[in-house]
């Protein structure tokens, strides 16, 4: 059968899975729409938070960006899971113990003040919307690869689809899905990552394959330096960024995966605070599997790529080189027209261009796979993409229905009439994000690190002040955020978008790229809070005693409507 | 009450201590040095940065839920007996 007809099948059958689980598992009230009724167990919650996670940039790009930086591509290994020992050990058990349903309501409740809930909700629709529209993007590039439909239609199919089982499932819905997403996306992972792994090294653990030799008894990192040095590249286990600034960037993604209020609002969905820390272990354990086998797939598909083109004749390129010449995601301009592929640094010198996402879509098809593992891959990238986006809008729809609507806007409306403002805020959102998966502004990428930024320079202090030091006042939560924010705004806006007089990489702050400046920015945030509280008056009674309350796990409520 | 929070800290900052080391420390800080050292194909440092602190990750969370499971249960804050 070919590609096509084996994507269409697999894709089928996936999504009918999808449907039928959101049917079985539909929310009847504002319980299980925002925290799918409380009683998800620890280990169907650290599936769903893996898949909630797992995007499609770590599906899809990470590998490619790793095989491509080398050592570099390291932050977003560490970074991206690191994240989670935080999460575990500083916020997770405290806020499942606190018992609500949003971020925005434990920043709005623990600093007893409406200005301080509306800084908390901005930030999470803004992370949250620059988010999915990437998410969409994926959906729609997937879509229109593999099953030659425009991106128009794919996006549009992707919306159907999520707006099906988010709308009418909640949490509750989307929860379970993403349990079949995350089987899906990691089978679809490492079947291919696992015959690439014994075609190149014999081993059958991509992990282990990872440090193995070829068939020569040279092992692939020393071959693959070798070849780098040869083409002129950086190292592959040295990678080109300074040692601040792969350290900061790394800080800055930690702490922004701790803080982004989609992954924090899935440990509220367990039954009690031990529940939350376990279910935090088994998100790190499933996301584990998929990122120590990136970085093995990463190598194995760069050192494939170079012994494949460099120095070969044009004419005698496999099939797949041509395939993806014609969607534009290769190039190959014969500069000193000798027929014969020139893949070098030097830019003057280079020959081709290879666009980073192909590492992993092409992968399969540069090892000779069978057409069943290719599709395979087209449904697992689709998983990840839609996993991710469902969960980014329940953190939409709850910001709009329960924190503006129910806590500031119009606090009598009756629950059903809540739940009604939720499914349509998720409509809306739906709508928007499809939007701008369509037509993608060109700085989604640069504002997807700019999403970090801001939960490390937001969320993450203000959390974790409002745990860990129970003289933690407004004032100081308060004027801590929108310093955080506005500096790490003003840097970001400056070195990307050339506002404020704009700069170039070398008038970056001690050498510190945009992406790494969240740490500076969220330092500013611990040292503004800490100062402000200081010389403020000191928190009231009852919310110290919150405070001491949510430090011990006895006596969990379940997550209610207070 | 003072006591078990007091352990709490403690672990914490035992846990986070290891956690800086096998990432910051050991995958950035210390990389080149590391990297003298081989094991198999992989330069040490190169391994902690992009396999080895990740599964220090997955073992410091389950410690801790061990470490708090037991700590509960001494200062009689188990849930399932309450709930």
């Amino acid at each position: 059968m070919s590609i096509q007809t084996w994507t269409w099948i697999l894709v089928g059958i996936t999504f009918s899975l999808y449907i039928g689980i959101a049917i079985w598992s539909r929310a009847k009230s504002t319980n299980d729409f925002y925290v799918a009724g409380g009683g998800v167990s620890p280990l169907a919650n650290g599936l769903a938070t893996a898949a909630d996670w797992m995007s499609a940039a770590s599906f899809i790009s990470m590998a490619g960006i790793i095989s491509f930086g080398g050592y570099d591509g390291s932050v977003y290994l560490m970074g991206w899971t690191g994240g989670y020992v935080l999460l575990a050990l500083l916020l997770a058990p405290y806020l499942r113990k606190f018992g609500k349903f949003t971020v925005p309501d434990f920043i709005g409740d623990r600093y007893y003040s409406n200005t301080a809930r509306s800084v908390a909700v901005f930030c999470a629709l803004l992370v949250s919307f620059t988010y999915v529209a990437g998410q969409m993007q994926g959906v729609g590039i997937v879509f229109s690869r593999f099953l030659e439909v425009d991106i128009t239609t794919g996006v549009i199919i992707g919306m159907v689809i999520v707006l099906f089982y988010a709308v009418l499932g909640g949490m509750k819905g989307i929860t379970y899905t993403q349990v079949a997403q995350y089987c899906v996306l990691i089978f679809a992972f490492m079947v291919p990552a696992i015959f690439i792994s014994i075609q190149m090294t014999g081993n059958p653990i991509p992990q282990l394959g990872f440090g193995g030799a070829d068939e020569a008894g040279v092992y692939l990192l020393d071959k693959l330096d070798g070849l780098h040095s040869e083409l002129g590249f950086a190292e592959y286990t040295s990678g080109s960024k300074s040692t601040l600034d792969v350290f900061m960037i790394t800080a800055a993604l930690m702490v922004g995966t701790a803080g982004l209020p989609h992954v924090i609002v899935r440990f509220f969905t367990v039954k009690k605070v031990a529940d939350a820390r376990k279910s935090a272990g088994w998100a790190l354990f499933f996301i584990a599997i998929l990122y120590t086998t990136a970085p093995a797939v990463a190598l194995f598909s760069r050192t494939n790529l170079i012994e494949t083109v460099s120095n070969k004749k044009y004419d005698d390129m496999p099939e797949w080189f041509t395939k993806w010449e014609t969607t534009g995601l290769i190039t190959f301009n014969d500069k000193n027209h000798d027929g014969i592929i020139q893949y070098v640094d030097d830019h003057e010198m280079n020959e081709l261009d290879v666009n980073r996402d192909i590492m992993v879509l092409a992968n399969p098809e540069i090892s000779g796979l069978p057409n069943w593992i290719i599709a395979l891959v087209a449904a697992g990238g689709l998983a990840a993409a839609l996993s991710t986006a469902a969960g980014l809008l329940l953190v939409i729809s709850s910001s709009v229905s329960h924190d503006l609507i129910k806590k500031m806007i119009k606090p009598s409306i009756s629950e059903k009439g809540e739940l009604v403002a939720a499914r349509v805020s998720a409509v809306v959102a739906v709508c928007v994000a499809g939007y701008f998966g369509i037509n993608p502004p060109g700085f989604v990428a640069a504002v997807v690190a700019l999403a970090f930024g801001l939960a490390a320079a937001s969320f993450f202090p203000a959390i974790v002040l409002g745990i860990f030091y129970k003289k933690m006042n407004k004032e100081g939560a308060i004027a801590g955020m929108v310093v955080g924010i506005l500096l790490m705004l003003f840097y970001m806006t400056k070195f990307k978008f050339d506002w404020f007089g704009g700069g170039t990489k070398d008038d970056w702050w001690y050498g510190i790229s945009p992406e790494g400046f969240g740490t500076i920015a969220m330092i500013v945030n611990f040292i503004v809070a800490i100062s402000v509280s200081k010389f403020t008056a000191d928190p009231p009674k009852e919310v110290q005693e919150i405070v001491e309350n949510i430090r011990v796990p006895s006596g969990v409520g379940e997550a209610q409507n207070h | 009450m003072k006591s078990y929070w007091k352990t709490n800290l403690k672990y914490l900052m035992i846990l986070l201590i290891i956690w800086f080391l096998v990432s910051f420390g050991a995958g950035i800080l210390f990389r080149e040095e590391l990297d003298a050292i081989r094991i198999g194909g992989f330069k040490l440092g190169f391994w902690f940065a992009q396999q080895g602190s990740i599964y220090v990750f997955v073992i410091l969370i389950f410690v801790y839920v061990r470490l708090m499971n037991k700590l509960d249960q001494k200062h009689g804050f188990n849930e399932d007996q309450e709930l």
